[in-house]
């Protein structure tokens, strides 16, 4: 079977969970209104399907050869996401709906003229450079916004844009080209210092900038989960570029010892930590650890098994919401909510499955950049998920990334669909047959 | 570069064993303590949606009751008003705050079942739904009860004593658990000068017991062999009679040797006093205990809504018989530092009614799920044996005296013999200020109905003459 007609197949759960879901969510809110089940869910239903229809016809066309699990497992996400948020408020979900449109729109742009990604390499230093200027903004008196203490958003006229989705992606293009070039120095000049090995000075020191640069990024946006994540992808980078472990744990290293210093002087942070290390206390339940207290009640009375599709209670009897952003930071809790533990083990399995691709993809790659490339972009996605569903689980303190494909949110629907583009046009040209070897 | 990504995936997936094993922590292992996370306002909310159970006096006649409220919630009725407030309670489902049934029945009202069922319902699509708790109230007597306390401050309660029901329990001054709702109308419960509505006495009210005590002492002297005879003058019933160190007197006159029976009757002070000290501690500790004292009552009923019986310090802290403090003379007469509960001598009445053995009370008779099956009856459970059937049928006849011919022939009922004991324990020798008490039971031969009341502050007030009457219509109505 061809590649493209397996994709095919594999958009069929897509659709099941799409229909299912959204009749779930009127069913359940038929018998809590006593109104009659309407047609619109299945509209909806058929049009999101008919987007991944075309997305996928556009691939067949596009890229032949790329790998036909990603985008049915992206769609199976994307619906879920859509439920889930129409599920909360129908508006954010009629405008998630239009960010899907948006965000194909990207996709095949991205692939239509991307098509030799190869050429960024070019332009790397200005996309490095973009990209720290993008995370910069929201600091920007004017135009930044501040989100529960965090500089996370820009606000232009009618949207909230946030600069780290798009950064996310320039930071991992920039360390995947320049580790391509400096990864056998980095390995042949190093040197045995007391055991342990050392890379040599002068190409180290372009890494220490970048600790450096997530370092201040944990001061510039106060972001302790957005800096996780793209110190963690960078070290998957650098490990893989170098095969070496050292350099990892030297890194770890010195971004533990940066997280603690801050996380035990910076106020805003060190608020953060006290509310991860004690989410219960009664002192600041109604304040600082509202959120996340509410996250980990929200899991429990999901259970094993969940509420079902519209079942949990997402506000008081006051309209005042118990799930603070339940439609992003807090969308894992309200998985658990209303699928339990089994559905959310279902959509962290996903995610495992589409990076376990993305590695794939990795690996059959036939150039140094175009493996580093799709090693970072399923880094950085991987750490994504870590980084949030780790925040709402209260295994490392929470901070506000989205959900990748589910969360309601524009940025992370066009980065993520841009990252989703250029790990098929990674995946298409590793698979293509080599035509000279052919003849 | 292969062998570095597969080890790097190797820790992603490390990474997301991490968060399946977290989200399994919150949401299955550690559940139950989050549930129960007093900051925890979720189970609140869902009880609103919740169409909670009713409540239902005997015959049927409904207590409580849920009525549609804005947003798909339910809000709570009380029909009768203020006539159940106290065994029924409140349920203030928004805050949380729940009292009465409504609270120690709160599982069953909200429908609240175990995890196993919940999930055969949910696949079955079933909506939780609360089931009716049907109460042993009996409406006539609660409204005979409530109306003979005329607005005085006091209780009422009635047993069945073969089963331990509760057939009427009144305390008095009640309160409306409509009010409940708003805030001024709890604010106004809990107002200074209110009587302190919300105090339930017959479960919370402390109160000397005076001679109702005695048939305590005498179920101790008949049953353990200190007194071989109801009716052998063997007691001295001289007066004064020198009590720890300090005289004691009776009322009325010095009676010189009596028996049991004798001293019941006319409810003689020196005669127990002695008998008390005869005793001892052990012996009369044990008696108290076997009754109920020193433990909360075994009653389906919100525990920090009780109190347990005994003998008190100062500071309102249980004393142990044994303790030298206690003067075991005094505490034999229903004096020393003893405060008991309405409900702790019913008890009392009942153990003696029903053979010697004290049934359990019990406000639930049952509990009916939505479409209308029984899914659970409160069987009657025995709680202990204070004493063998003999002594219980000894002490019968004495206690028919006292109706008869002694200090309660105010509870007189024409054709049916009562059995019961007065009490008047002085607060205040200079103002008269009395606790007057009464404890029967009837039918004597084949009891039914045991009774306490109390009423508080009584000037003047004898507990033949204000508490008995009062005994005499409840048990009237429950016999009819």
């Amino acid at each position: 079977m061809s590649a493209r007609n397996r994709e095919l197949i594999g958009l069929i759960p897509a659709s099941l969970l799409v229909t299912a879901g959204f009749a779930a969510v009127f069913i359940q809110r038929g018998a809590a209104s006593q109104n009659q089940l309407s047609s619109l869910s299945l509209t909806y239903g058929a049009i999101f399907l008919g987007l991944c229809l075309v997305a996928h016809v556009f691939l067949r066309i596009a890229l032949p050869y790329a790998d036909p699990y990603l985008f049915p497992l992206v769609a199976v996400l994307a619906c879920f996401g859509l439920v889930m948020v129409y599920r909360i408020d129908d508006t954010l979900a009629r405008q998630q709906a239009q960010w899907f449109v948006v965000g194909l729109i990207l996709f095949a742009l991205t692939i239509i003229f991307l098509r030799d990604y190869r050429k960024l390499e070019q332009y790397r230093y200005l996309i490095a450079i973009g990209s720290l200027v993008l995370l910069c903004l929201p600091r920007l008196p004017g135009i930044g916004a501040q989100v529960n203490g965090a500089y996370l958003g820009i606000r232009l006229p009618g949207i909230i844009f946030q600069p780290t989705e798009f950064a996310k992606l320039g930071i991992v293009i920039f360390l995947a080209s320049y580790l391509r070039d400096t990864r056998q120095v980095l390995v042949s000049g190093a040197r045995r210092v007391f055991g342990v090995t050392l890379p040599p000075l002068k190409h180290f020191g372009p890494l220490l900038v970048i600790w450096g640069a997530s370092m201040l990024l944990l001061i510039v946006i106060r972001d302790l989960g957005s800096s996780l994540m793209f110190f963690g992808a960078f070290l998957a980078i650098l490990y893989v570029a170098t095969n070496r472990l050292s350099f990892v744990l030297i890194g770890l290293l010195l971004f533990g010892v940066g997280a603690w210093y801050l996380g035990t002087h910076v106020p805003h942070v060190v608020d953060r930590v006290d509310v991860w290390l004690d989410p219960f206390n009664p002192q600041r339940i109604n304040t600082t650890g509202f959120q996340i207290a509410n996250s980990l009640f929200a899991q429990a009375d999901g259970g094993l098994l969940g509420r079902g599709f519209g079942g949990a209670i997402i506000s008081d009897p006051f309209n005042h919401s118990i799930l603070p952003a339940a439609q992003t930071d807090l969308i894992y809790s309200l998985i658990v909510n209303e699928l339990g533990l089994v559905g959310a083990v279902g959509v962290l399995a996903v995610y495992l499955l589409f990076i376990e691709r993305g590695f794939k993809v990795a690996m059959l790659a036939r150039d140094s950049f175009s493996t580093l490339l799709a090693v970072g972009l399923s880094s950085v996605f991987a750490m994504q998920v870590f980084v949030i569903v780790g925040g709402v689980t209260n295994v490392i303190p929470l901070t506000g990334v989205t959900l990748p494909f589910i969360s309601y949110g524009g940025s992370s629907i066009l980065a993520n669909f841009v990252l989703l583009a250029l790990l098929l046009l990674v995946s298409d040209k590793a698979r293509r047959p080599d035509r000279s070897l052919a003849r | 570069m292969s062998k570095p990504i597969t080890r790097l995936f190797l820790v992603i997936v490390v990474l997301f064993a991490l968060l399946v094993a977290w989200t399994s922590r919150w949401s299955v292992f550690g559940a139950d303590s989050l549930r129960d996370n007093p900051d925890n306002k979720r189970p609140l909310f869902a009880a609103l949606r919740v169409k909670r159970g009713a409540i239902k006096a005997d015959d049927g006649t409904v207590l409580a009751r849920s009525v549609r409220a804005s947003g798909g919630t339910w809000s709570r009725e009380y029909p009768t008003g203020s006539l159940f407030g106290h065994p029924v309670g409140y349920a203030k489902l928004i805050s949380g705050q729940l009292s009465g049934l409504e609270r120690s029945r709160n599982d069953e009202l909200s429908g609240t079942t175990s995890e196993l069922n919940s999930i055969l319902d949910q696949l079955q699509g079933k909506r939780r739904a609360g089931n009716t708790v049907v109460t042993t109230l009996d409406p006539t007597a609660q409204r005979v009860a409530t109306d003979a306390l005329q607005g005085q401050k006091g209780a009422v309660v009635a047993l069945d004593p073969r089963t331990g029901a509760v057939k009427a329990m009144a305390s008095s001054p009640g309160y409306d658990p409509n009010v409940i709702n708003s805030r001024a109308g709890l604010r106004s419960l809990n107002a200074d000068g209110a009587d302190a509505p919300l105090l339930d006495r017959v479960t919370q009210g402390a109160y000397p017991p005076g001679s109702t005590f005695k048939v305590v002492t005498a179920a101790a002297a008949l049953n353990s062999g200190a007194v071989s005879s109801p009716d052998a003058p063997v007691l001295n019933g001289d007066s004064p009679a020198t009590i720890s160190g300090v005289p004691l007197r009776n009322d009325d006159r010095s009676w010189g040797p009596v028996s049991i029976t004798t001293a019941l009757t006319f409810s003689i002070n020196t005669a127990f006093a002695r008998l008390g000290e005869r005793l001892g501690k052990r012996t009369m500790a044990d008696y108290m205990h076997r009754f109920g004292f020193y433990s909360l009552p075994p009653l389906d009923y919100p525990k920090d809504q009780m109190i347990s019986s005994g003998e008190r310090g100062p500071d309102g802290r249980l004393i142990p018989v044994a303790s030298p403090s206690v003067d075991v003379g005094r505490m034999a007469i229903g004096q020393d530092k003893l405060l008991v509960t309405p409900m702790q001598m019913a008890m009392v009445a009942s153990a003696v009614a029903n053979g010697g053995k004290l049934m359990a009370p019990h406000l639930t008779d049952k509990v009916v799920d939505p479409d209308g099956r029984t899914i659970d009856t409160i069987e009657p459970k025995q709680y202990s044996q204070p004493m063998s059937a003999r002594t219980a049928s000894e002490l019968t006849t004495m206690m028919g005296h006292v109706v008869e011919e002694g200090t309660g022939t105010a509870v007189q009922l024409p054709g049916i013999d009562v059995a019961g004991k007065t009490g008047t324990a002085e607060l205040s020798i200079r103002d008269h200020i009395n606790q007057p008490w009464f404890i029967a039971f009837a039918p004597a031969d084949n009891p039914q109905i045991a009774i306490a009341v109390t009423v508080e502050h009584s000037v003047n007030g004898f507990g033949g003459a204000v508490a008995a009457p009062i005994a005499r219509q409840v048990l009237l109505s429950l016999l009819r």
